[in-house]
């Protein structure tokens, strides 16, 4: 690539900036979401814990994807139209789920007992409308809104991944942050959710080329097949520690955060493969990221509010999570 | 149903829930501020436990009922990012460069600063320090009222667009300066802000008035009600000030929208003031007219026989009348229910030595009636400014009809049905948590057995006391 003016650059930093913030909330989001699916299969008492270790950090999560979405309004608008009108439906299905969810966490604490079944209920549904919706979403999005039979089966697919990987960054979540049976438990749950999202990840990266001509362009040619191994190559190593690790004793122990950060590398290997088939486009094969951008002038604007706030951001999210580390204890508003 | 129409509700029902719950979040983040301090001041004075307990119990029950708000908040902020592109599509393109950066900022500095720092405020105390949680207590404050400035600026950019210019249909910004503080901003932003403390003063009010008639009352409720009605009393009148004002740059920079809010068809001189009316768009006249002569040309231009232009005047680019007569008087009449209601409270409240308990039944009733009276007068309000912006969705500049998404009525009818079953259902909830709150304290509160009091670290006590109420 030669080298391009700055004016010509900022579609790229914004995009980088959104993807960014995209991958941010599916971790972030994703285990908490996780833990919200996991629900049914904690005990009452169980239920509080889980709910305890999200607790502080659910509502910051979820305004990532705020943020992304807001880069996609304010820096990509003619994307922005195209992509949430072909994606409607889904996505009133999500922000159901994720207000159902949202709401449940907040009111099963404040309600009446009789009621917070109820409400704990609703923190399930909302969590796996969200995250089904989610894996619709992504689907429908790297195949380009393509029409065929073949289409809507793998978002279909994804639909149903998603939620699974989602599960299991909930359950190494639980590991981290829970102790005791709880924790064996937790242990469990992932074991469970490992295979399936395996199976899921490498459905998706068999299927990704299979619809997208442009996606199959990218990966196999020659020499670049053998440089972008490493991507698939971590990602397998990365799955396969996390999962012998489960087996481990040292995993209830001093080693109980590594399947969480093995999973993380995980999502952001993914991310980068699913950036490397996309770019330079924001919906492939229609618009590139030039075509969707707004002006240099407004972008400059944005950029200056970004360059300060986004450092601001990323200090007291750590600082947020320092507070909060170690072992969930009861949760209480002081 | 025509698919505009439809995707035109289903954006109102959506920005409808939404602003009740910021409206309570950005003033009720103030008065948490306040009553942390007063806690603090109390407790640091030693001597007082009692009091100080008082301010400490209203701190956490409240902090509960902004959790609760903010949260709804929230949730129904994410559906508004995305109903931007679902519904009005056009819009981001034509004005993307002038929305987006307003919208960026909004975003950037002040819904991350709530979130970021409202995890340390609602579960941290004890955790972090004394100086450290008062500081999130403050970020949490100003980063909603930061979020009503950037999203506030843009509104009112809508209504009386300055500072930029068109180039081949898409907008540009030439001045900043004039695009955020353009000709009807600080009129509405003052408006809103004080909307938020009337409706969190009231809130404050009707729950404590609830809990004096239940039986319920704390320690903090008689606190609380002073505070709400002191607040309210204080805020009211400058209300009313800042809406006429507010009124006056509205028949300014939109004639139109003032000539539905009076129920004006012919342009005249010394228009009457309609106390009540029915707008009859079909027959371009008002049906049972109940009238006070000359007083609207009085109020409005402050002359007895001032020009009101009419309806008739602005062809087919005029909001519908009938919604914003209604909405405006509904506004205004809770206005003044509140300025009686405040007044007369607080001067009662005065004389029974700010004791709750020893006000007559029927007050303490009322107050529990008005409780949401803050939620009606706000939509009400924002009915009359939103509605009378169409049919434009930048006034005078953009059509709303031109930048709408072309989803079926069936997809949008069938999406409105499920928000509006959702939000219906939510507002109910929220209303009987907050009952069930006031009615069950003690459990809200979870006190702990022998552990009444909590004091601040480095405040004569001991800072383990305190991290173990709050661990």
């Amino acid at each position: 690539m030669t080298l391009m003016t700055f004016d010509a650059a900022l579609p790229v930093i914004f995009m980088a900036l959104m993807g960014l913030s995209m991958l941010v909330y599916v971790i972030s989001d994703g285990y908490d979401l996780g833990v919200g699916m996991l629900m049914p299969r904690a005990t009452a008492a169980e239920k509080d814990v889980l709910i305890a270790s999200i607790g502080p950090f659910w509502d910051a999560n979820e305004t990532w994807l705020v943020l992304g979405i807001g880069i996609l309004l304010i820096a990509f608008p003619k994307a922005h139209g195209l992509v949430l009108g072909e994606l409607y439906l889904p996505v009133a299905l999500m922000l159901i789920g994720l207000t159902l969810r949202g709401v449940a966490f907040d009111f099963r604490v404040k309600a009446r007992d009789s009621h917070k079944q109820t409400w704990d209920r609703l923190f399930f549904a909302g969590s796996t409308l969200a995250s089904v919706s989610q894996g619709w979403m992504l689907g429908r999005y790297v195949s380009g809104f393509g029409t065929g039979w073949n289409y809507p089966v793998f978002a279909a697919a994804i639909a149903l991944a998603l939620p699974m990987a989602y599960v299991l960054m909930g359950a190494a979540w639980l590991v981290m942050k829970t102790e005791g049976e709880l924790q064996q438990r937790a242990v469990q749950w992932a074991k469970i959710a490992w295979l399936p999202m395996v199976v899921g990840l490498v459905l998706i990266s068999m299927a990704t080329p299979w619809v997208s001509a442009t996606v199959r362009g990218r990966w196999f040619s020659l020499p670049e097949l053998i440089a972008l191994s490493a991507i698939p190559l971590m990602t397998g190593v990365s799955l396969l520690a996390a999962r012998a690790l489960l087996n481990t004793r040292a995993v209830l122990g001093p080693l109980a955060w590594l399947p969480f950060v093995l999973l993380i590398l995980v999502f952001l290997l993914g991310f980068l493969g699913l950036a490397y088939s996309i770019y330079p486009y924001v919906v492939i094969d229609q618009l590139t990221i030039w075509q969707a951008a707004s002006s240099p002038a407004a972008l400059k604007v944005i950029l200056f509010g970004v360059c300060i706030s986004v450092p601001a951001i990323a200090g007291y999210t750590v600082f947020s999570y320092r507070v909060f580390r170690g072992k969930t204890g009861e949760l209480r508003y002081a | 149903m025509d698919a505009l129409i439809l995707a035109r509700m289903q954006f109102a029902a959506n920005i409808t829930f939404h602003i009740l719950f910021p409206t309570i979040s950005i003033g009720l983040g103030w008065l948490l501020l306040f009553f942390r301090l007063r806690w603090l001041k109390a407790a640091s004075a030693n001597g007082e436990p009692l009091q100080a307990q008082g301010w400490l119990d209203a701190y956490r029950f409240w902090t509960k009922v902004f959790a609760l708000s903010f949260a709804l908040g929230v949730v129904s902020g994410i559906t508004m990012s995305f109903q931007f592109g679902t519904n009005w599509p056009g819009y981001m393109e034509r004005v993307g460069n002038i929305a987006g950066p307003l919208l960026g900022y909004e975003v950037l500095t002040a819904f991350f600063l709530e979130a970021g720092f409202l995890g340390i405020m609602l579960f941290g105390h004890g955790r972090v320090s004394e100086k450290v949680h008062l500081l999130a207590t403050f970020f949490v404050a100003f980063g909603t009222t930061l979020s009503a400035f950037w999203i506030l600026a843009l509104n009112s950019w809508m209504q009386t667009p300055a500072g930029h210019e068109i180039i081949d249909g898409v907008y540009h910004v030439k001045s900043w300066v004039d695009v955020i503080f353009n000709p009807s901003f600080p009129y509405r932003f003052t408006h809103m802000l004080l909307a938020s403390s009337l409706t969190c003063a009231f809130l404050l009010i009707g729950l404590s008035a609830w809990q004096t008639l239940r039986g319920t009352a704390q320690r903090s409720a008689p606190r609380v009600m002073r505070v709400g009605l002191t607040l309210a009393a204080i805020a009211i009148p400058l209300q009313i000030f800042v809406g006429d004002q507010h009124g006056l740059n509205t028949l300014e920079h939109q004639p139109a929208k003032i000539a539905a809010m009076e129920g004006v068809w012919q342009t005249e001189r010394g228009a009457p003031l309609l106390l009540f009316a029915i707008p009859d768009e079909r027959s371009r006249e008002n049906r049972f007219e109940l009238k006070l002569p000359k007083l609207a040309s009085l109020i409005l231009t402050h002359e007895l026989d001032g020009e009101i232009k009419g309806l008739n005047d602005f062809a087919d680019a005029h909001p519908p009348a009938l919604p914003l007569f209604f909405a405006f008087r509904i506004m205004v009449g809770m206005g003044l229910l509140m300025l009686a209601t405040s007044w007369l409270g607080w001067w009662l409240l005065r004389r029974a030595r700010w004791q709750p308990e020893r006000l007559p039944k029927w007050l303490l009733w009322s107050f529990s009636a008005m409780t949401f009276s803050g939620w009606v007068a706000t939509v009400a309000g924002w009915y009359v400014t939103e509605i009378g912006r169409q049919p434009f969705i930048v006034y005078g500049l953009i059509r709303t009809a031109d930048v709408a998404s072309k989803q079926s009525s069936s997809m949008i009818g069938l999406t409105l049905a499920l928000y509006v079953a959702l939000y219906l259902a939510l507002i109910v909830a929220y209303v009987g948590v907050l009952k069930y709150m006031a009615e069950k304290p003690e459990e809200t509160l979870h006190p702990k057995p022998g552990d009444q009091r909590a004091v601040p670290t480095g405040a004569g006590g001991t800072g383990a006391n305190a991290a173990g109420a709050a661990a």
